[in-house]
């Protein structure tokens, strides 16, 4: 499969900075496309509009061809946000926020390292880490086509970043699925991508 | 014996308050005939222990005149409560949902509610709707949904932004789940708390028309009939007439802020492991 940005131009309301010009990039399910930029060039805008969050200002967003808007239900292109604290309803006990993905297998769960004593507990009682690896499980699901991973391992220690980044990448390299991450480490995209786009 | 827990505590806690103000209910509807009964050879006794709040110018027990008196208040306190509590959710979802119009009105609404003094608009509505019971309901219902509904309307703005609801969105889920399974949880609490910190209010509100003379006909054992008779003995150095009443009024309504707030601390995950 084949994701594709075609001529995306963004801004948050009028009178702001445009984020996005005319911007296009094309990524395929067996690549690993890393994103490089400094601070404030919109690369969380970027990943948000190829998840379908927001809408760009002009040009479109294609799946193999096709809107992305037209695929009606589960979203194949699957975000993974830089805050996992955010993207958790604090009110749901963990089983429950992981239940929402698309039958999540139990190895996956088992890769990521999360016990199941975790299962039974609420987001505030999670650390940031073990938090994201029920956002990464959740976000596998069966149906997901390509993953966007927007610094998705900053506030962990380099123990935990290399665990979830390797099983990550194995992941998805088994399941043909596409990749894109953004980060500011240039070492661990390095390492992780088979591609490195800047967008400065 | 093991300390108990904070969380031991709440539940205990808000039984107690629940119980008890079901117990006031449930005794002042068996002795609603005997709070009637006027015996002049009994009249004018200061608290004794054959009737401990003693009774009053025509020999009625004020105990059990103070107990009817007060679940009929509960029994007010419990249908308004209800009904502005409907009134206050529909209208705040709606404001939340339907657009930028129909928040417009909503709101102005609340605002136009919020800015007359409460007890002038409960006293028009109660009047116009002809006093007693019904004058009573109608006046306190439709002046208390006010602070509630913004609440609502708050909280839903907030939830259909809020980022876990979107990706919920994007992983498929349907309309009616991510209302059930997201904004329940958060608006539930919020809604069952709001509803029970209501009731003093409504309690309160009864019992001040009532004294004013604008809502329960003085035939009626009500809170608010007692105290105002008891007004006017108060001078004849009569004091238990209107003291008695009065506390066990403010204590009811105590009770039910102490129900109100062990429910929300029952309710919030945070706390759940104090």
């Amino acid at each position: 499969m084949i994701l594709e940005a075609k001529d995306i131009s963004f801004r948050y309301g009028k009178d702001t900075q445009q984020i996005l010009d005319h911007f296009s990039l094309q990524i395929e399910s067996h690549e690993r496309l890393g994103i490089i930029a400094p601070s404030g060039f919109g690369k969380t805008t970027f990943c948000k509009i190829l998840a379908g969050y927001e809408k760009p200002d002009t040009g479109t967003v294609l799946l193999d061809g096709k809107p992305l808007e037209s695929y009606k239900g589960y979203c194949p292109v699957q975000m993974i946000w830089q805050h996992p604290e955010q993207v958790v309803n604090p009110r749901l006990h963990m089983r429950e926020i992981l239940a929402e993905g698309d039958e999540i297998e139990e190895r996956i769960i088992r890769g990521l390292g999360i016990e199941a004593d975790w299962l039974n507990r609420y987001p505030a009682e999670l650390s940031g880490g073990e938090m994201q690896r029920f956002c990464i499980a959740r976000a596998l699901g069966k149906r997901t086509r390509f993953i966007l991973a927007d610094e998705i391992s900053t506030m962990l220690d380099l123990i935990t970043q290399s665990q979830l980044w390797s099983f990550l990448v194995q992941e998805v390299k088994e399941r043909e699925i596409g990749l894109l991450a953004v980060s500011h480490s240039m070492p661990l995209l390095k390492s992780v991508c088979t591609r490195l786009y800047d967008m400065q | 014996m093991k300390k108990m827990n904070g969380r031991i505590l709440t539940v205990v806690l808000f039984t107690a308050a629940v119980l008890f103000l079901a117990g006031i209910t449930i005794a002042g509807q068996i002795y609603a005939d005997e709070a009637m009964v006027t015996d002049f050879s009994r009249k004018n006794m200061p608290p004794c222990a054959e009737y401990i709040f003693g009774t009053d110018w025509m020999g009625r027990d004020m105990f059990i005149r103070t107990l009817t008196g007060l679940s009929m208040s509960i029994k007010i306190g419990l249908l308004t409560t209800g009904i502005s509590s409907v009134i206050a959710f529909v209208l705040g979802t709606m404001a939340a949902t339907m657009g930028k119009t129909v928040d417009a009105v909503i709101t102005w609404l609340i605002d136009l509610v919020m800015g007359i003094p409460h007890m002038l608009l409960l006293i028009l509505i109660s009047y116009a709707c002809g006093k007693g019971f019904q004058g009573v309901v109608i006046g306190v219902s439709l002046t208390h949904w006010t602070s509630l509904a913004r609440v609502i309307r708050g909280e839903v703005l907030q939830l259909k932004e809020a980022p876990y609801i979107k990706v919920a969105q994007k992983l498929g889920m349907g309309k009616v789940r991510i209302a059930w399974k997201h904004m329940v949880p958060h608006l539930l609490p919020q809604f069952l708390v709001g509803l029970i910190l209501l009731f003093p209010h409504a309690i309160l509100h009864e019992s001040s028309i009532t004294f004013l003379g604008f809502g329960l006909s003085p035939e009626q054992p009500a809170i608010g009939i007692i105290l105002s008779e008891s007004m006017k003995y108060l001078a004849m150095g009569r004091w238990w007439l209107a003291l008695f009443p009065g506390l066990l009024l403010v204590f009811t309504v105590v009770l039910f802020d102490v129900a109100g707030e062990s429910l929300r601390k029952m309710l919030d995950p945070s706390s759940a492991h104090k």
